[in-house]
């Protein structure tokens, strides 16, 4: 389907993705929406967020731990033959180039280290494509934490190299049966989990989603995204900062701390959505898995299955910042289909040599698109993030190209 | 903190009631629309003496609950069951004699709005609303709408909830204040966890509302046990079970007469 609607000047550049309000709020989105049995855990990770990001010591350790094992900063590449070829200048921040290949390990760096200062000794995550489930391992290896990571039945079975990964890492993975077995399940599974297993373990949540103060956690952990981005596109382009800012939505972790480093700028952010998980373009109010956003429901209340060939943007809804910034007009949500996102898979592997994860090829698709029909303008410069490599979706491709 | 009895509405002058008559409460839960005659089982529930009966309104992703419920959830909605069908299957029961307490996720409040909710839950005849993913702090937003439609919320308690929190969770409460006994899921366990009796006392501290115990009681001998430290229990995943192995109200009318002996023993 088509989406193109006329840009809107950005709105409200100052203090937005900052501080979320009172009781966890981005305008009428997050909150705490936890099991009674959850709210003092969730509680204390605020407490020691708050505590960790204001010293300096915690903020030294994750720095030097994302410089030399994540391997950051990551790079900014032109994708000089594809540009040519759209006519904009298409900049790449190179998540995939991280060690694990996704901007994931980012994150859970730092909920990693979060969870050894708070005493515990074991962490717990969901995982969709696998990428955050691989950094929740690596991350507890690296730190001697043990690891379960919760995932669908189905993507278990489609992502079967990241299992193996997580496995070898020394993480227990346990496949989830119920409902969709898929994201979604593997998010619910992990939070009853979590209720019995307070005392002794982190639930390290792979998105800008949860309760309070998730959603706000993990998109300050992902700013360094934005951050880098931002000096590099001072010193790289003349304006200092590109035309538009381009990110893929599931949960949409990569595209709060892409959008992070430019909310306070007049580049336009553009998160992708798949066709059939598009939380943010045709979510509904809800509330699911801790938090109030827009998730896909029938029209009894019940929540949808989200379908997408990305494991990763599989999930029916969208953070709770991301409806904010969509309500603001600070934040446009489009939408591409399966088969355009393995077309950009395939045109960024021919004209670049880098094979995207198929959850960043919905971003590409949609600047594809955009420069055919004219809604990214000849010449304009555009960041795009590349989430994650696509070493992983290999089995996708060759299934489905 | 404000008066209870002025502030107690049909559930909590109920259970009041029968508790200060010395009797332990019992409220057995059934999975709205589980079965085709659904309903016989509240039937065959307050043939058993129980003092209230909870009805859950299934959620596609119940992430309080574990595989019992969630399987019952999932059954009954893969055979069609609504919130909206459910609610027009109690509005057509006779007068049970025991008040009908709701229970599901946010999600399906926010659906409509919880005015709109707490209206439908009335005209269906239900005076009471669990909501397990609604902690205290967020609640504002439904029991002023919920007060003005006459229906009950009942706050949940964790073994983890500090004191200062618990005061604030049994003067806001409804109806009763329900007592999760232990860390974890809905579900059956072989044990009464020890965590329920110091959180039942701990309630205790700061309400005389009644507490009902919930969360792991599935035998005569956890009944009886639980009835010593609580008002009364809650039993959801021990009658689901039974039920989605194809026990009928007959068969459920005789387990909760087991429990109903049990609470009158102690």
């Amino acid at each position: 389907m088509r989406n193109v609607l006329p840009w809107r000047e950005p709105v409200q550049l100052d203090g937005t993705m900052g501080e979320p309000l009172a009781r966890g709020r981005f305008g009428e989105y997050g909150g705490r929406y936890a099991p009674e049995s959850l709210v003092e855990a969730c509680r204390e990770v605020d407490e020691a967020f708050r505590e960790a990001w204001a010293d300096p010591g915690f903020r030294g350790a994750l720095a030097r731990l994302l410089a030399v094992h994540a391997g950051r900063p990551t790079p900014l590449t032109p994708a000089l033959r594809l540009s040519q070829a759209l006519g904009v200048r298409l900049y790449l921040k190179r998540e995939d180039l991280t060690h694990t290949g996704s901007h994931k390990i980012n994150n859970v760096l730092g909920q990693a280290l979060l969870a050894t200062r708070m005493g515990r000794r074991r962490l717990i995550a969901e995982t969709g494509a696998g990428q955050h489930g691989v950094a929740t391992a690596t991350a507890a290896a690296l730190l001697g934490l043990e690891a379960t990571v919760f995932m669908g039945e189905r993507d278990i079975e489609r992502q079967a190299l990241n299992v193996f990964r997580m496995r070898m890492l020394g993480a227990e993975v346990v496949p989830v049966t119920s409902g969709s077995r898929t994201l979604k399940d593997a998010t619910s599974e992990a939070m009853r989990h979590w209720v019995g297993a307070t005392g002794d373990s982190h639930y390290c949540i792979g998105s800008v989603v949860g309760p309070d103060p998730y959603p706000w956690m993990v998109r300050e952990f992902q700013r360094v995204i934005g951050e880098e981005a931002r000096a590099q596109c001072a010193a790289e382009l003349r304006a200092g900062v590109p035309d538009h800012v381009v990110a893929c939505v599931g949960g949409g972790s990569n595209a709060a701390g892409t959008f992070a480093g430019f909310a306070d700028t007049q580049a336009r952010l553009v998160g992708v959505e798949a066709e059939g998980g598009a939380g943010a373009a045709r979510g509904r109010l809800g509330v699911l898995h801790g938090c109030r956003s827009l998730f896909l429901q029938d029209g009894d209340g019940q929540i949808t299955e989200a379908h997408s060939v990305a494991a990763g943007l599989d999930y029916p809804g969208v953070g709770p910042e991301h409806a904010h910034l969509r309500d603001l007009g600070r934040a446009r949500y489009v939408t591409v289909t399966d088969e355009e996102a393995l077309a950009a898979a395939v045109r960024l592997a021919r004209t670049e040599g880098i094979v995207p994860a198929l959850e960043s090829a919905h971003a590409l698709a949609w600047v594809i698109r955009a420069a055919g029909d004219g809604d990214l303008p000849a010449g304009s410069t555009v960041l795009m993030t590349l989430s994650g490599r696509g070493d992983k979706d290999v089995s996708t491709f060759k299934e489905l190209l | 903190m404000t008066n209870p009895t002025l502030a107690a509405g049909a559930v909590e002058r109920h259970l009041r009631a029968r508790r200060d008559t010395g009797r332990g409460l019992l409220m057995p839960y059934i999975t709205g629309g589980i079965t085709p005659g659904w309903t016989d089982y509240l039937r065959a529930f307050a043939a058993a003496g129980a003092d209230a009966i909870e009805v859950g309104l299934p959620f596609s992703d119940p992430t309080l609950d574990g595989v019992t419920i969630q399987q019952a959830s999932q059954a009954a909605l893969a055979r069609g069951a609504s919130t909206r069908g459910i609610l027009a299957d109690l509005s057509g029961l006779p007068d049970l004699g025991v008040p009908l307490v709701a229970s599901t996720y946010y999600n399906l409040v926010l659906h409509d709005g919880p005015a709109a909710f707490c209206a439908a839950l009335r005209r269906a005849g239900v005076d009471g609303l669990i909501v397990p993913d609604l902690p205290v702090h967020e609640a504002d937003e439904l029991t002023d709408v919920a007060a003005a439609a006459g229906i009950e919320p009942a706050l949940l308690a964790s073994p983890a909830t500090p004191q200062p929190r618990l005061a604030e969770i049994s003067d806001r409460s409804r109806g009763f204040v329900y007592a999760v006994s232990l860390m974890g899921t809905t579900g059956e366990r072989a044990a009464l966890a020890a965590s329920a009796a110091q959180l039942t006392e701990r309630i205790r501290r700061v309400t005389d509302r009644p507490i009902l115990l919930g969360f792991g009681i599935s035998t005569p001998e956890q009944a009886r046990e639980a009835r010593r430290h609580a008002d009364g229990v809650v039993v959801g995943a021990a009658v689901m079970r039974r039920v989605l192995d194809g026990a009928g109200p007959d068969d459920l009318r005789v387990f909760l007469t087991t429990l109903r002996q049990a609470l009158d023993q102690e």
